[in-house]
């Protein structure tokens, strides 16, 4: 406890020192702006200013980029609450009953609900992700290549059985994302693998332009064609205070909120999006009056806005303590700290503790950016909405080909994107989860490895896997997961993610486009 | 009859026979030993029956001609003026690259007037250029006459 203090100390001297609040507030500032923009998500967002960071040292590069994601969380809300457009999937929720509040002239108190219950899950959260990280971290000093397949092989299968469709089209798209990720020169042998003739893709295909592409350019395709967003609701500052029963109505739906957000970011899948369906659907459960809810009720509001803000933390354990993403955000966030020579995982802590605390403290302290933000600033920030959509997609685009040009002065990657945007667009069509491709894609070329690496070990002996304790739980825990979903394949019966509300997702969607 | 699901698991089908044929260059390796071959065959086997799974599954699914486009015209326009930036990014530089982008998309595709036309791509090419190159430091290309 003593240490994990010192330790903090270290973070604030370092998050304290003005070049580094500085960027922690202009990620603040672009994150909420990229949240409350529909087509720029916190995804797109980062992958775009990645080559921005590259003359950073890489604590403010990191601290930026993470302000930009719950930045992000922030900023979806705004335009969730006073437009019905989810600036982002995980204010989906927020859109049901916020915008009722904005109907019934609650826009104000909806919006500080929203804020002040993200700050309380940010800076719980991170106040877990402080505690745990560590620890975390020592444990998996014990893993080798056994447990880290066995561990991404859960990862990816919970990825798949955690997401809002069907399971075997979440696993089909990770199939297709650890295909994708084959492309380029194998490590043992130096063969190149299908690489066409072209010599860019020797290092593989890079995850800022599958990223851009399936999330930035393939929602662009989906909603330049749509008519003209509806007027926007300017609330005023003083409309802003909730009332005593508000307050009263959102304090355990912010509690839970915090505590489900948390645990679900840990996992791996889209966390933040997962949270803000499962906070709804606990909510409404617990509620003595369910029928409030989709008619303007504060707790559909308080709930998905905490858990969706406290998962982004959950998010970065798996990340900072064992090198491994638990989703495509944390993974682009993984290959920026690699680009500034950093290997995210157990080591990271002991031997970068300057950068690991630096950032633990910057999030406090972009958590208070956020909130002075957020709230005397929101007439500000709305004015954006006004810029009509046939000027802004233009400009998105432009920002996509800069930013994924610029990761590696390669044309090929602005290939990578178009095709990409190209597949996203029709995977959505189709109904299919594109997350699941860019997680694929990161964590293929560590599971071929550690895999290659245990056979080798084991002198070819598969028994590796199953003789080692933590391999073989995770193993365990990896084949339970598939028997449990082939329940309702087989039986066509109900699914346990409809009863949590992970299936208001697609319905919201097509009401949505 | 042709659903969505149809269509799609057929399409991952054909992808992973595609792959699967692909791999033929390369050295399997020994299932004890795996070559570079080994990941990429076994997850177009994977692929395949997931594919196959999600065909089969998909009698349910939407009707494929239920499907609306509105905004395939936009889409492939869109996706037009990003190839065109593939090919002429380092031939003509960013600045004119993106002008011509942002000059076909909104005056082509959206129709706006040719002077709002000419000052938002002027506009925003410039600006996002000098922004990325001069303060930020981002390597961008430059094309003739050093635009």
């Amino acid at each position: 406890m003593v240490e994990t203090l010192q330790n903090l100390h270290l973070g604030f001297s370092i998050a304290l020192t003005p070049s580094v609040l500085l960027y922690a507030f202009a990620g603040c500032v672009i994150g909420t702006l990229v949240g409350m923009l529909p087509g720029v998500g916190p995804l797109a967002g980062i992958s775009l200013l990645l080559p921005a960071t590259f003359g950073l040292n890489a604590t403010t590069a990191i601290v930026l980029l993470a302000g930009i994601y719950y930045g992000a969380m922030y900023g979806g809300s705004t335009t969730s609450i006073l437009m019905r457009i989810p600036g982002e999937a995980a204010s989906v929720m927020t859109c049901i009953d916020g915008y009722e509040m904005t109907k019934k002239g609650r826009a104000g108190p909806a919006l500080a609900i929203a804020a002040v219950g993200s700050y309380i899950a940010g800076t719980l959260s991170v106040v877990g992700l402080m505690f745990l990280a560590p620890p975390l971290a020592s444990f998996a000093l014990r893993f080798g290549p056994p447990e880290y397949s066995a561990l991404l092989i859960l990862g990816l299968l919970v990825l798949a059985y955690m997401s809002s469709g069907s399971m075997p089209k979440a696993l089909v798209m990770a199939a297709l994302g650890l295909l994708l990720g084959m492309i380029g020169i194998d490590t043992m042998t130096g063969f190149f693998r299908f690489h066409y003739g072209l010599v860019e893709l020797g290092d593989g295909i890079g995850v800022v332009p599958v990223a851009v592409g399936l999330f930035g350019i393939s929602e662009i395709l989906l909603t330049a064609g749509q008519p003209v967003p509806p007027a926007v609701h300017k609330p005023r500052l003083r409309e802003l205070l909730p009332s005593r029963q508000e307050w009263r109505d959102s304090a355990a739906p912010i509690g839970r909120g915090t505590i489900l957000g948390f645990l679900i970011g840990i996992i791996p899948g889209s966390a933040h999006i997962i949270s803000s369906f499962v906070s709804y659907a606990l909510e409404r459960r617990l509620s003595k009056r369910p029928e409030r809810f989709g008619h303007g009720a504060v707790e559909g509001v308080a709930g998905p806005e905490s858990a969706n803000n406290s998962a982004t933390s959950g998010a970065f354990v798996p990340m900072l303590a064992l090198g491994v993403p638990s989703g495509p955000i944390p993974a682009v966030m993984m290959a920026a700290m690699m680009v500034h020579g950093i290997s995210p995982g157990p080591l990271l802590i002991k031997q970068q503790p300057e950068l690991f605390w630096g950032f633990i403290a910057s999030m406090y302290v972009g958590n208070v950016v956020l909130l002075i933000l957020n709230l005397p600033l929101v007439g500000l920030f709305v004015n954006l909405l006004r810029i009509p959509y046939p000027f802004l997609y233009p400009a998105i685009l432009a920002f996509c080909v800069l930013g994924v040009y610029a990761v590696n002065q390669s044309v090929v990657d602005i290939w990578i994107m178009t095709a990409m945007g190209a597949l996203g667009y029709l995977l959505r069509k189709f109904d299919f989860e594109t997350a699941p491709i860019v997680l694929g894609l990161v964590l293929a070329p560590m599971l071929e490895m550690s895999f290659r690496q245990s056979l080798a070990m084991s002198s070819g002996s598969y028994a590796i896997f199953f003789n080692r304790p933590i391999a073989a739980t995770m193993l365990f825990v990896a084949v339970a997961l598939m028997l449990l979903s082939l329940r309702p394949l087989i039986s066509r019966g109900k699914d346990w993610r409809r009863s949590v509300g992970l299936e208001e997702k697609r319905a919201l969607r097509e009401e949505n486009p | 009859m042709f659903t969505s699901d149809r269509i799609a698991g057929s399409a991952l089908v054909l992808l992973a026979v595609v792959t699967a044929w692909e791999t033929r260059r390369l050295p399997l390796g020994t299932l004890h030993n795996p070559g570079p071959a080994y990941m990429p065959l076994l997850l177009a086997l994977i692929l395949g029956s997931l594919g196959l799974v999600v065909a089969l599954r998909g009698g349910g699914s939407p009707a494929l001609g239920a499907l609306r486009w509105p905004e395939a015209g936009h889409a492939v326009a869109i996706l037009a003026g990003c190839a065109f930036a593939a090919l002429t990014l380092e031939r003509l530089g960013y600045r004119l690259t993106v002008f011509v982008v942002l000059a076909f998309l909104l005056g082509f595709v959206e129709r706006k007037r040719p002077a709002v036309v000419a000052a938002v791509a002027l506009g925003l090419s410039f600006s996002s250029y000098f922004l990325f190159s001069n303060l930020l430091r981002v390597p961008l290309p430059r094309g003739p006459w050093g635009l």
